[in-house]
């Protein structure tokens, strides 16, 4: 059986991670699951955790009043759900609800965010590896805001 | 002693009837339309190629191939974008449309046999792909894995979806996403280079076949070769003003390259020293 610190290689935003910074980051985390349908997590409600995906499909949604959900993102295995828990208030902004059914590895915000206040080497690891995340994603947000398909793009 | 009717070709400026035999509606601003020629001297498309389409009395596009029925009828998707485009999709079955061509270059289907081939679309951009992805099929044996990364602006903006789960049923790794979904959309919601992130080919002697907006093939290009990809084995199919066609005109000129000549599909190490100059 795998250990939780040799979870949290395979996932490809912690990928070649210093191996005692998994440790620290598997001493934080318990394994997690969910139904297709079910909310991970709601907007408002304390950002305490963020989750890697190990397995299905999470969606990203905003409650749009009468239009109902609409789904702004997709998070797929290998990849992580939720950063508010890294930034004051500690908030979540979105809903999170599993597409598909899934596994994942749930982190302890507050337990991580004590460790990187320890270990400074930890946090400014995390936070490369978070900032990373967050660039891709600004940019897949910024290419969608253009609206490349709109266009009078011919065949 | 018989005498063989005299087939004189027409050259390539001259628009040759075609009859629309059907025309059907994929979104809400795009349809597509399948010609049959009236004339003697049919009109051979390959996939990647494209021919100029006219409507009689207002004007002329060039539009790429993105199929073929079973007797050679040319079939053409078309979004309404402009005058003539409108009047493209607004021809009735049985008006007639002039075509002229073939024009341009052809997608690598010879070239990447043995290979596995990523097929990665944008928008209308699986049209003028929609030919190759069936020449691949119709030889599975020839290639390695083969997918279809495609990405649209809504689920219902999604070009063929018929034909997309026809294709994941005959074995092709159909991958899909969308700008915006709603809960009834299990598929992916993200820009369309994301599909790559869980992309397991050998990307080094993969064939990309790249087509849509062009800023979605930049982007999507840098994420391929990020991967390991070659600049010689992707290509792109680019698209600017066409006019007459066969490279007189210089409408479509970008630097040295006449994209109606020399394209339109392209590898991209040809092409991609000018497509950074804005002024081109």
């Amino acid at each position: 059986m795998r250990t939780l610190d040799r979870v949290v290689l395979e996932s490809r935003v912690f990928a070649g991670l210093e191996e005692g910074f998994a440790e620290q980051l598997a001493g934080c985390s318990q394994t997690a699951g969910f139904q297709a349908g079910e909310t991970l997590f709601r907007e408002g409600e304390p950002a305490d955790v963020f989750y890697m995906v190990r397995r299905g499909r999470v969606a990203l949604e905003l409650y749009v009043p009468g239009r109902g959900e609409l789904t702004i993102e997709t998070i797929d295995a290998g990849s992580v759900v939720g950063w508010s828990w890294l930034f004051p208030p500690h908030v979540w902004h979105f809903d999170a609800r599993a597409v598909a059914p899934v596994r994942a590895v749930a982190v302890d915000g507050a337990c991580i965010r004590g460790k990187c206040e320890e270990d400074p080497a930890l946090g400014y690891e995390l936070m490369q590896r978070f900032s990373a995340v967050l660039l891709e994603r600004l940019n897949a947000t910024r290419l969608r805001l253009a609206d490349l398909y709109g266009g009078g793009h011919g065949s | 002693m018989a005498v063989e009717p005299l087939v004189v070709s027409p050259g390539p400026m001259v628009p040759q009837p075609y009859r629309v035999r059907t025309r059907g509606r994929e979104t809400a601003d795009t349809w597509t339309i399948e010609l049959e020629p009236l004339g003697p001297a049919p009109i051979d498309l390959e996939p990647g190629q494209f021919a100029m389409l006219t409507a009689y009395g207002v004007g002329e596009v060039p539009i790429s191939l993105s199929g073929r029925g079973s007797d050679g009828s040319l079939i053409h998707t078309i979004r309404d974008v402009g005058a003539v485009t409108a009047e493209l999709c607004r021809t009735p079955r049985d008006g007639t449309i002039g075509v002229r061509g073939p024009f341009g270059t052809t997608w690598p289907l010879e070239e990447a046999r043995g290979a596995d081939v990523v097929v990665l679309a944008g928008g209308l951009g699986l049209a003028p792909l929609r030919p190759a992805v069936e020449g691949l099929l119709s030889q599975p044996d020839s290639y390695g894995r083969l997918l279809l990364l495609y990405g649209a602006r809504t689920p219902g903006d999604l070009l063929y979806p018929q034909q997309l789960e026809d294709w994941r049923g005959e074995g092709l790794d159909v991958r899909l996403t969308v700008d915006a979904g709603t809960r009834s959309w299990l598929e992916r919601v993200g820009f369309v280079s994301a599909l790559l992130d869980d992309v397991t080919v050998d990307f080094e002697s993969a064939v990309a076949l790249v087509c849509g907006p062009e800023v979605m093939m930049r982007v999507t290009v840098k994420a391929l070769l990020q991967r390991g990809a070659s600049p010689e084995r992707t290509y792109v199919s680019l698209e600017r003003s066409m006019s007459c066609g066969i490279g007189h005109c210089g409408h479509c000129q970008l630097g040295p390259i006449l994209i109606c000549r020399d394209g339109p599909v392209f590898t991209w190490d040809e092409v991609a020293r000018w497509l950074s100059v804005r002024e081109l």
